[in-house]
């Protein structure tokens, strides 16, 4: 009786020395800040072993600002920042890696483009030198993030030693509410289990919900993985999950379609298949949700107020929490929906794929942005399907900036960042100090919460505005 | 990478939980090639003010932990993003052990390969050494790979646990590029396996 982790992991064993297991890696994920792997590569004369199982991605650094995309690499103003650009480009014609960059039209980040290109398939061990490389396992594989140092031992040899994780399952049952999405679903869990609640886990999703999400809102929920602790997020493949895949660029074809879909379907975990752990989550019971501090457990349901830390128990607890509403800027016992914030940003790994981009804009056409609002598509891909749909246009008329590509206000790599004290109400993944800028504070939400508290400037309950109308 | 066999020096108490690598290295200098600038990156915005002058009161800034070579942590120490540059900036400060209940595990991978051991005790024997280092400003602490243990400013001393093959990779400062390569007829093996298994992977 296997898990569809143990079936992943078994099936990619190549060695075993005690306690760590040399594990074949099937893809591997690379972007413009991968410049320690390259920098490592010459320093010891290293050669790429397998150039076609490397995908590089042009998103943490490239401008999103839709002037400077057509002006070229050139116009990007900062040396430094240029030079990330200009290096992936050339690291990659060094090694003959496959690029998806500035001007290609399936650039993206590489946690949406590469998903849309087929590259994140069932079974496979997919690495990424981006912590958010969980999101990939939405498509019934294992794949996490490494540092520079492992990328360079992944390009080098195509392997990576592991310890075996533990396994945690997360089964989530029931209807999402009104308003409620695939993000408040994994800020629910994380804000139950704890930043470090899955440390040495890999999660399985499972349950009625799971089941019933579209493959970009599994992917959101694979992403945020990592802000439990976790080594991966997975989710069985079914059925929807090979309707995404279905001729995607490198997605297999004809007889090799139907020889993959048999392998395929054998993946999920067999009904009696123990886990280390299990947790449970009541979809129905999960209200939208917001964070207030500055670690994605930090979260609540907007229908709550600020914590009051002098009220909490545990006295480490306590502390995080008075370091928190400071660094917040936050008073104790103030309800949320009190909260004033000085913009918006709808995008990164987490919520920018076209189903974010629809809910964001559905919201949008209520009303008028009453502070900068950013709409950053996760790929060209995106971009261009949103633009027939008319979304851009919904977002420009309703008084939001439509940018092109990037990780952009989520990494704050690549010049679009926050100034000090600035509170931005963000679709993206962490709310820890400085993350989107230097002094910016952050508040975690869903695309459709994010698009509300544009138009209110603060914090907003979606289900207020949407239901009036 | 540099052996690590047995460290003794001072320990700095970062007296904080979840301490995550955009808090050890700001996301801004990441795109720092390694080198000698990462001792002023390691927790740059708890030690500098924008203008770049020193904040006196953060303990980094503080005689004698400039010259800490140990650091005892709170819960959850290097979660949040893969960046290695947090493990830099550690190397960089100069020190090279790293002791708190529990770690994000990219960090924990990322110290491994760069000759940061990081040590995994018990939350009561961290808060416990936690106490102890507050105390006593400028204490000393040792880590002890061979041997497996951590004494602390009094002496005691607790066992930790690492696995044995990264246990030997850190006392020799093995390779682990040089090291895997001895596999090369084993993947070659997976390889032609998996190319007739799942022949589509391959086309």
């Amino acid at each position: 009786m296997k898990t569809l982790f143990d079936k992943v992991w078994d099936s990619h064993v190549v060695a075993r020395e005690e306690d760590e297991t040399l594990l074949y890696v099937d893809r591997c994920l690379i972007h413009e800040g991968s410049r320690h792997t390259f920098d490592a590569l010459h320093e010891r004369g290293l050669a790429v072993a397998h150039p076609e199982k490397v995908f590089a991605f042009s998103d943490h650094y490239i401008p999103t600002d839709p002037r400077a995309r057509v002006q070229g690499v050139a116009s990007i103003p900062d040396p430094e920042i240029r030079n990330m650009v200009e290096l992936l480009i050339r690291n990659t014609d060094e090694f003959k890696i496959s690029r998806f960059g500035w001007g290609d039209e399936r650039q993206g980040i590489l946690h949406v483009a590469g998903p849309e290109l087929g590259l994140s398939q069932p079974g496979i061990v997919l690495v990424g030198a981006d912590s958010h490389t969980s999101t990939h396992g939405a498509f019934g594989n294992l794949s996490f993030g490494i540092g520079a140092s492992e990328t360079t031992h992944v390009v080098a040899t195509q392997t990576i030693w592991q310890r075996r994780p533990k396994s945690l399952r997360i089964t989530i049952d029931g209807r999402l509410g009104f308003g409620v999405t695939a993000k408040d679903i994994i800020l629910a869990i994380i804000a139950k289990i704890g930043i470090g609640g899955a440390i040495g886990y890999v999660i399985e999703y499972t349950g009625s919900t799971i089941a019933g999400m579209t493959m970009n809102e599994r992917m959101t929920v694979c992403n945020m993985s990592i802000e439990a602790g976790a080594r991966a997020g997975m989710i069985a493949p079914d059925d929807t999950t090979y309707a995404f895949l279905a001729d995607r660029a490198f997605a297999p074809k004809g007889r090799a379609w139907d020889e993959a879909l048999k392998f395929w379907r054998s993946l999920p975990s067999d009904a009696e298949a123990k886990f280390d752990k299990d947790v449970q989550l009541d979809a129905t019971g999960v209200a939208p949700m917001v964070t207030w501090g500055t670690n994605p457990e930090q979260a609540l349901p907007i229908t709550g107020s600020v914590p009051d830390p002098g009220r909490e128990p545990n006295g480490e607890r306590r502390t995080e929490y008075a370091n928190a509403l400071s660094y917040m800027g936050l008073s104790a016992g103030m309800p949320l929906t009190n909260i004033a914030i000085d913009r918006v940003f709808i995008g990164s790994c987490t919520n920018s794929r076209i189903d974010d981009l629809r809910a964001a804009a559905s919201v949008a056409k209520l009303g008028h942005a009453v502070v900068p609002a950013w709409v950053v598509p996760g790929s060209e891909s995106v971009r261009r399907q949103a633009e027939a749909e008319g979304l851009d246009r919904v977002f420009i008329a309703a008084g939001f900036e439509w940018r092109a590509p990037g990780c952009s206000l989520c990494t704050a790599l690549n010049g679009d960042q926050l100034k000090p004290g600035e509170r931005c109400g963000s679709t993206s993944n962490r709310n820890f100090q400085g993350r989107q800028g230097p002094g910016g504070r952050t508040h975690l939400m869903s695309p459709a919460m994010a698009a509300a508290a544009a138009l209110r400037g603060r914090l907003t309950d979606v289900r207020e505005l949407s239901a009036r109308n | 990478m540099e052996p690590f066999s047995t460290l003794s020096g001072i320990a700095v108490p970062l007296d904080e939980a979840n301490l995550d690598t955009n808090q050890l290295c700001p996301t801004r200098f990441n795109k720092v090639p390694k080198g000698p600038r990462f001792a002023q990156i390691l927790l740059h915005d708890r030690r500098f003010n924008a203008d770049g002058s020193e904040k006196p009161d953060y303990i980094l800034n503080q005689e004698p932990y400039r010259r800490a070579v140990v650091a005892v942590a709170g819960r959850n120490f290097g979660v949040g993003s893969s960046r290695e540059t947090a493990v830099f900036g550690l190397i960089g400060f100069g020190i090279r052990s790293v002791i708190a209940p529990n770690f994000g595990d990219i960090f924990f991978n990322n110290s491994l390969k760069n000759g940061l051991l990081p040590v995994r005790l018990p939350a009561a024997t961290v808060e416990k050494l936690m106490r102890q280092l507050l105390a006593e400003r400028g204490a000393r602490m040792t880590v002890d790979l061979p041997n497996q243990t951590v004494i602390g400013p009094d002496g005691e001393s607790y066992r930790f646990d690492i696995e044995p093959l990264s246990k030997r990779r850190l006392l020799r400062g093995l390779d682990e590029i040089a090291h895997t390569q001895e596999y090369s007829g084993a993947i070659k093996q997976f390889e032609n396996a998996q190319k007739t298994a799942l022949p589509w992977l391959y086309s």
